[in-house]
């Protein structure tokens, strides 16, 4: 074999691993929303998706999961809004402000880095342990705590990559008109205005999917979330209730509850998309 | 345009001083340096550097890469400050006021100095607002000021009639010469006294570059201009000065026509013939 026929079958076989592992995974994908679809589907109705759950719900009789449609709508938009408002500033403060390298920087970026690959559960135990010390019960609020905390290191982590690929000429050139840091720093972020929009959807799925942070702070209840201070029924742990029932209807219920959130990802996701893509309009 | 303060006696003593020694040309300075050192994380970057830079006239900073060409500019605007771990002693005085003394405004010191970078960099916004944004974060509200400043220095700058059409239209759609006029009426804007170029035209075609040559050329009357180039004939055609650095060191400092035909210096000698790059 010459040397060229050698760098060509590398190339092929780089080619088709590549190939191989997308229809893998992208193979996996349509199996997973193809069980939802073919489990959730029959029992998706209007009642489903309209009413909260009634006396039989969970013998497989009447009523819905808008108690935790709602109330995982609440939770995770309330919590996706605080973390990018906190998120953000922390972000601009570690790369415009605070300066470059230092110890400052340094350790804080690890500590997010860490704080973003601990598993919610963790999230939870603490605050719940907080709740308990306060002695606040388990409430919408406690959960839109604890997630926002979750959200926190996602939104300044994906924020700070952007920054990073904001080329330097844009601060020197704002810099040289004579702005204030602030002022750079609000051009940057208009430069990376879409890429904001997909943090802020990273942090929403997180926010929205999260069953080990809500389990022990948010608690769970049957009724619309009405209150901060009450306990909310969320997706993710009415599906993990309704899937642990031996009933069969209650499970199917699991799977319509699944497709429900899997169509309000989507959405979220659309939506994302046209923001995001109407602000390229000046994108260099 | 913008009048500068009357030199002190002081400071015109200290430039026939430095005349004798056959370094600074007659002129009134608008900036001098004093004894500037640059350390960039422990590297000297710049040694003591003294200069006089005179005001309503181009000055090419020209030197081999690496030299320190691009530090002693941003030293100027005191961009040098973004770097990691920079040391700056010895200080550089801009009509008379040390902009390194502690307590020295960095915002007002830099919209005095407009910069024109390596490559066309314009923000992410609209042709107009490119120039009005400048204007708008110093206070300028009113539309109709705002109007007559982005057509004044589009016009200043040649671009007023190739895009008086879309001026809302996004700054990225211009071709990239015009797009490095867009920078330069972007910085005039805001009415700087002196002008920076970081080898603004490296990235451009030659008749782009020479309309950038043009226009620099003609603002020197109302603009002290400081300009990076590692491009000899540029700087031959469109400067007054020339100051030759190598290694951190100014080696020679001069008329354009002394410096380029009759090096003092040995080295400079070996850099202008082509010998040392």
């Amino acid at each position: 074999m010459t040397h060229i026929q050698k760098r060509l079958l590398r190339e092929r076989l780089a080619k088709y691993a590549m190939q191989g592992s997308g229809i893998i995974i992208t193979g996996s994908l349509f199996f997973i929303v193809g069980t939802i679809l073919y489990k959730g589907l029959p029992y998706l109705n209007w009642q489903m998706v309209s009413e909260s759950p009634k006396g039989g719900f969970y013998i497989g009789k009447e009523g819905g999961i808008l108690n935790a449609i709602l109330g995982s709508l609440y939770l995770a938009s309330l919590s996706t809004a605080l973390a990018t408002l906190i998120g953000i500033p922390i972000a601009i403060y570690l790369d415009v402000y605070a300066k470059s390298g230092s110890f400052l920087v340094r350790t804080c970026k690890l500590l997010f880095d860490v704080l973003f690959g601990i598993p919610s559960i963790v999230y939870g135990a603490i605050a719940f342990s907080i709740m308990v010390w306060l002695g606040i019960r388990a409430s919408l609020l406690g959960g839109v705590i604890t997630i926002t905390l979750l959200t926190i290191p996602i939104v300044v982590r994906t924020i700070d990559e952007l920054l990073k690929t904001i080329p330097i000429d844009l601060k020197h050139v704002t810099f040289s008109l004579g702005t204030t840091r602030w002022e750079t720093a609000r051009m940057m972020l208009r430069y990376i205005r879409p890429g904001i929009f997909t943090a802020i959807l990273l942090a929403f799925g997180r926010a929205i999917g999260d069953v080990a942070g809500v389990l022990l702070t948010t608690g769970f209840s049957d009724n619309l979330p009405q209150y901060l201070d009450e306990p909310a029924a969320t997706l993710p742990l009415a599906i993990f209730f309704q899937l642990s029932s031996p009933i069969p209807e209650v499970q199917g219920r699991a799977y319509a509850s699944a497709l429900v959130l899997t169509f309000i990802i989507l959405f979220i996701v659309i939506c994302t998309h046209i923001l995001a893509s109407k602000q390229k309009k000046h994108k260099i | 345009m913008y009048p500068h303060p009357s030199i002190k006696t002081e400071e015109t003593q200290n430039l026939a001083a430095l005349n004798s020694a056959g370094v600074v040309p007659v002129a009134t300075p608008h900036i001098e340096i004093k004894d500037l050192n640059v350390f960039i994380e422990g590297n000297h970057i710049l040694k003591n550097i003294n200069l006089s830079i005179p005001n309503n006239s181009v000055t090419s900073i020209i030197g081999p890469s690496g030299c320190g060409k691009t530090t002693l500019l941003k030293t100027l605007n005191r961009l040098v400050d973004d770097n990691k771990g920079v040391t700056v002693k010895g200080s550089v005085l801009v009509n008379g006021e040390d902009i390194y003394a502690p307590g020295a405004e960095v915002t007002h010191i830099r919209k005095k100095m407009g910069l024109l970078s390596q490559k066309p960099f314009p923000l992410p916004m609209s042709i107009f607002d490119n120039v009005a944004y400048g204007p708008r974060i110093h206070g300028e509200r009113n539309k109709t000021v705002l109007r007559g400043i982005v057509e004044t220095q589009l016009r200043n700058v040649g671009l007023w009639d190739e895009v008086k059409d879309r001026l809302e239209s996004s700054a990225t759609r211009l071709s990239i010469g015009q797009q490095q006029r867009l920078c330069l009426a972007r910085g005039l804007a805001v009415k700087p006294e002196i002008i920076l170029g970081d080898e603004s035209t490296s990235a451009l075609d030659p008749i782009s570059t020479q309309t950038i040559e043009n226009l620099l050329i003609d603002l020197k009357s109302d603009y002290t201009i400081i300009l990076v180039t590692h491009i000899l004939r540029q700087a031959r055609r469109v400067s007054d000065y020339i100051i030759f650095v190598y290694n951190g060191e100014i080696v020679e400092f001069g008329k354009t026509e002394d410096v380029l035909l009759n090096p003092k210096n040995e080295i400079t000698q070996q850099y202008v013939k082509g010998f040392i790059s």
